[in-house]
């Protein structure tokens, strides 16, 4: 019969689509592993003691290493994270336990539009602001791009984070006449520190994978780490330059950099989910 | 019976309040602040190049550092193309993924199969970049760039040498980047879906894919477009991985095998060579041309998903 | 029921004919037209009432009938809701703690609270529970200092021999029962005349519920004690003045012997037997 027809055909409509819809979920996690496979075979192959121990080598000379590239991503990471920490923590107080509807939703949304800035945008901004009028590319004004994208995730984690606590904690506080600011630093904060500690991390890991702000800011250096107003390196950035030299020890190099990028990066997120699946 | 209410008991903060309060203030603000000093700072170092080329800067394709004759054309297209390409790959398969991770399958799976995509997300750009110059460009130039030239070579978007690196392997890069983020949000966005809309069709007799298609999709349309969107702003913005595979030449041309450019790779592989105020400044606006583009397309994205989510948020 | 109710009463008739005082001897509070909003819904309406110093009020009501937000008036939380307004008097010590010069901080110092789901910090050990309401008032304070406190705090709040070895764990790790009674002591601790108690009991089971009762009368010694509930022979065992609300509204308010044995209102003698929806 028609109806019966009908109803067959829905339902291989039915079973084809689902499978279709896993098949797109398989295709993700397909990419995912080419792309780690690909990184960690290539990368291990490549990596060996002298890679993290020595300094890099002049064009035309084999061997050599990044531990100046990997010293500068830490400067780097730690200069952005000096300077979005506060800055970040502070907003996001602001918009979960200070400011009124209206002006939340302001910051709010700024903070999210900052997000959304392309981060080579941040870097010609860094440029604009540090570089130029210092007349010197410098691990500063990388340093400042860097914070420039932390800042706005710091600040919407930390906000979450502080919404999970009850309300219940802070009335309590407040009922014991402890002021508002002693409350949120004494109460909410502590509360709240497995969410902003994971929300912290993940924008460390997300900023010391950056490459396109350290272009023109942090530049690289071939002479190491110097000061905060000298050009310093980055791996990420080395891994970029490397990538695309002629030369193929420098390729493999590139390789090796991109796997100890993706331990470090991966790492801190994986580690950081675990310990918050958990907690919840 | 009392009558309305007055406010004549409200009294003034403590001090320790009123300048913790302002300092949190002051904090957010800063978050302003740092947007409004990227446009002031972008525009007055783009002010030679918009000065000298006017709106003729969007339209012309010549960028010669030697005549000192720059246009956006050849970037926009490129940008625009790329992410097209990026798009149209990545829509269908994350609203599938979407679709698999919120409705279908249990939490066993859907939650490991995040996390995955999560890691995808947050791979650095400049590694995707490598792994799509070493990896996936001499895939794309043989055999698919051969193959689609020999089959559908009649076809203006097919024609030409096969290149490998080109709007086709930035396109597809593209999409491998932006597929976590639009399925991340697709999912959340299901999610919001309440069940008895779910329930109510398939009380109707729908099958589990009518379901999706009758109920769920429809529902939250805007705030899946919103995701979509969301996806495009970080496609139009994203740098390295780009850079790394497009090829970087300068031109316009329907050719998805041919090498080009985007705005963001054109200022990223030139910027630290570039010298003199007309050029730095050129590049500077094709920034704020990429800036403006992002930000509109972004407060779009905001605006659609924030509402199709506080649908969902109102119990709160 | 109601007999059974009251076996601590001695004697009905010995009441009888009196004629109740309106408010008790010695007030702590005087509470003059108090009304109070959420937005713009009335949930409080012009109530005065008093509240005898050392000594246990209880108020009951039908749930939503303000009870909370009347005792969430006198320490001025109510205000910190979303929404919350309040109009008139509390005086307390003959000074109105909503004149515009005070410092709602200053009278949550004096007025400690405790509330409906023990509300322990869970991130602070016992200790640092008990000791909040000081060390986080002030910048700096040694620990040694606070060890009497916070000894003194556990000991009244009849939790000190339980957790006495265990300090430095964190507050979450002791029972329902038991966080209720570090809550009891972190409010003890900064030393205030009145407590506040907001269905303390509600969440527990009676035998913590028997605990906590005990600690009540204990406690009346030294301090004010004011407790919201919706357990009638709780209020009826523990208290000595009682005050029945209904939406909104102060119905009856006297010695808890006559609340509950010669209630003058109907509604409150519906309430009281059961009667109430």
């Amino acid at each position: 019969m028609n109806s019966t027809g009908g109803n067959l055909r829905r339902r291989w409509m039915n079973r084809l689509m689902l499978v279709i819809c896993g098949c797109a979920a398989a295709i993700v996690i397909g990419f995912l592993v080419l792309i780690l496979g690909y990184t960690i075979i290539n990368g291990v192959s490549y990596f060996n003691l002298d890679f993290i121990t020595q300094a890099a080598k002049p064009v035309g000379e084999t061997g050599g290493g990044m531990r100046e590239d990997i010293f500068g991503t830490f400067i780097l990471v730690g200069i952005a994270s000096i300077i979005a920490l506060p800055v970040g923590l502070m907003a996001g107080i602001f918009l979960s336990e200070v400011a009124g509807d209206k002006a939340a939703s302001v910051i709010r949304f700024s903070a999210d539009i900052l997000a959304g800035v392309p981060s080579i945008i941040v870097g010609v901004f860094a440029y604009a602001l540090l570089v130029r009028p210092m007349h010197s590319y410098s691990a500063l004004s990388a340093g400042v791009a860097l914070a420039i994208i932390m800042i706005p995730v710091v600040a919407r984690t930390a906000e979450e984070a502080m919404h999970l606590v009850p309300n219940s904690q802070r009335e309590a506080a407040l009922a014991l006449g402890i002021s508002r600011w002693r409350m949120i630093l004494g109460v909410i904060m502590p509360g709240a520190t497995t969410g902003i500690v994971t929300g912290v991390m993940l924008a460390i890991a997300r900023v010391a994978g950056e490459t396109a702000p350290l272009i023109f800011t942090a530049l690289g250096s071939a002479f190491g780490v110097q000061g905060l107003t000298e050009p310093i390196g980055a791996l990420p950035l080395q891994i970029y330059r490397y990538a695309l030299s002629p030369y193929s020890d420098w390729q493999k190099q590139a390789w090796a950099a991109a796997f100890l990028l993706v331990i470090l990066v991966l790492g801190i997120n994986i580690v950081v989910r675990l310990v918050s699946y958990r907690k919840k | 019976m009392p009558g309305t209410p007055d406010k004549k008991s409200v009294s003034r903060p403590r001090i320790g309040d009123r300048i913790f309060s302002n300092l949190t203030l002051f904090f957010a603000l800063l978050i302003l602040l740092i947007i409004a000093g990227l446009l002031v700072v972008l525009n007055i170092d783009a002010w030679p190049a918009i000065q000298k080329f006017g709106i003729s800067f969007i339209t012309s394709i010549s960028w010669d550092p030697v005549r000192e004759e720059f246009g956006a054309l050849p970037a926009v297209y490129g940008t625009l193309l790329s992410s097209l390409i990026g798009l149209v790959i990545a829509v269908p398969v994350s609203l599938g993924s979407a679709i698999f991770l919120s409705e279908l399958s249990p939490v066993w799976v859907s939650r490991p199969v995040s996390f995955l995509i999560e890691m995808l997300a947050a791979i650095p750009s400049v590694i995707i970049g490598l792994w799509g110059l070493f990896v996936m460009v001499p895939f794309i130039r043989d055999p698919i760039e051969k193959y689609l030239g020999a089959n559908l070579g009649f076809f203006p978007l097919f024609q030409g040498p096969p290149f490998g690196v080109g709007f086709l392997s930035a396109g597809i890069i593209l999409a491998i980047m932006v597929i976590p983020i639009i399925t991340a949000i697709s999912r959340d966005v299901m999610h919001a879906v309440p069940s008895t809309q779910r329930e109510a069709m398939l009380a109707l007799g729908a099958t589990h894919w009518e379901m999706i298609t009758g109920a769920v999709l429809p529902y939250c349309r805007s705030g899946l477009v919103g995701a979509v969107i969301l996806g495009l702003g970080r496609a139009l913005g994203e740098t390295m991985a780009v850079t790394m595979v497009i090829g970087n030449s300068y031109k316009l041309t329907a050719s998805l095998f041919s090498p080009g450019a985007t705005i963001a790779s054109k200022v990223a592989s030139e910027f630290s060579e570039a010298s003199g105020d007309l050029y730095i400044g050129s590049l500077i606006t094709l920034a704020l041309v990429l800036f403006g583009i992002t930000l509109l397309v972004n407060i779009i994205a905001r605006l659609l998903v924030w509402r199709s989510v506080s649908v969902k948020g109102t119990g709160e | 029921m109601m007999n059974q109710l009251f076996k601590l009463d001695k004697g009905l008739e010995a009441i009888g004919g009196e004629t109740s005082a309106t408010k008790p001897p010695r007030c702590i509070i005087e509470v003059e037209n108090l009304s109070a909003w959420y937005g713009h819904k009335a949930v409080l309406k012009n109530i005065s009432v008093g509240i005898g110093v050392r000594s246990i009020t209880a108020l009951i009501g039908p749930s939503g009938c303000g009870k909370s937000t009347f005792i969430r008036c006198i320490n001025r939380l109510h205000e910190v809701a979303e929404g919350g307004k309040v109009a008139g008097k509390i005086m307390k010590d003959g000074q109105d703690i909503y004149a515009p010069d005070i410092d709602p901080v200053d009278i949550r110092r004096s007025i400690g609270m405790v509330f409906q789901r023990a509300s322990v910090f869970p991130t602070m050990s016992i200790f640092s529970n008990v000791a909040s309401g000081i060390t986080l008032t002030r910048i700096w304070s040694r620990r040694r200092d606070l060890q009497d406190v916070v000894e003194r705090s556990l000991r009244k709040a009849a939790l000190w021999e339980e957790v006495k070895d265990k300090l430095d764990q964190s507050g979450a790790s002791l029972s329902g029962g038991q966080q209720q009674r570090l809550c009891i002591a972190r409010a003890i601790a900064i030393e205030p005349e009145i407590i506040l108690m907001d269905e303390p009991c509600s969440a527990l089971d009676p035998i913590s519920t028997l605990k906590i009762e005990e600690l009540m009368l204990e406690i009346k010694k030294d301090y004010t004690v004011v407790i919201v509930t919706h357990n009638m022979q709780q209020a009826a065992r523990v208290s000595d003045w009682t005050g029945f609300m209904l939406l909104g509204d102060l119905i009856e308010y006297a010695p808890t012997r006559e609340v509950f044995t010669v209630p003058k209102d109907k509604r409150t003698e519906d309430y009281i037997t059961g009667r109430f929806g």
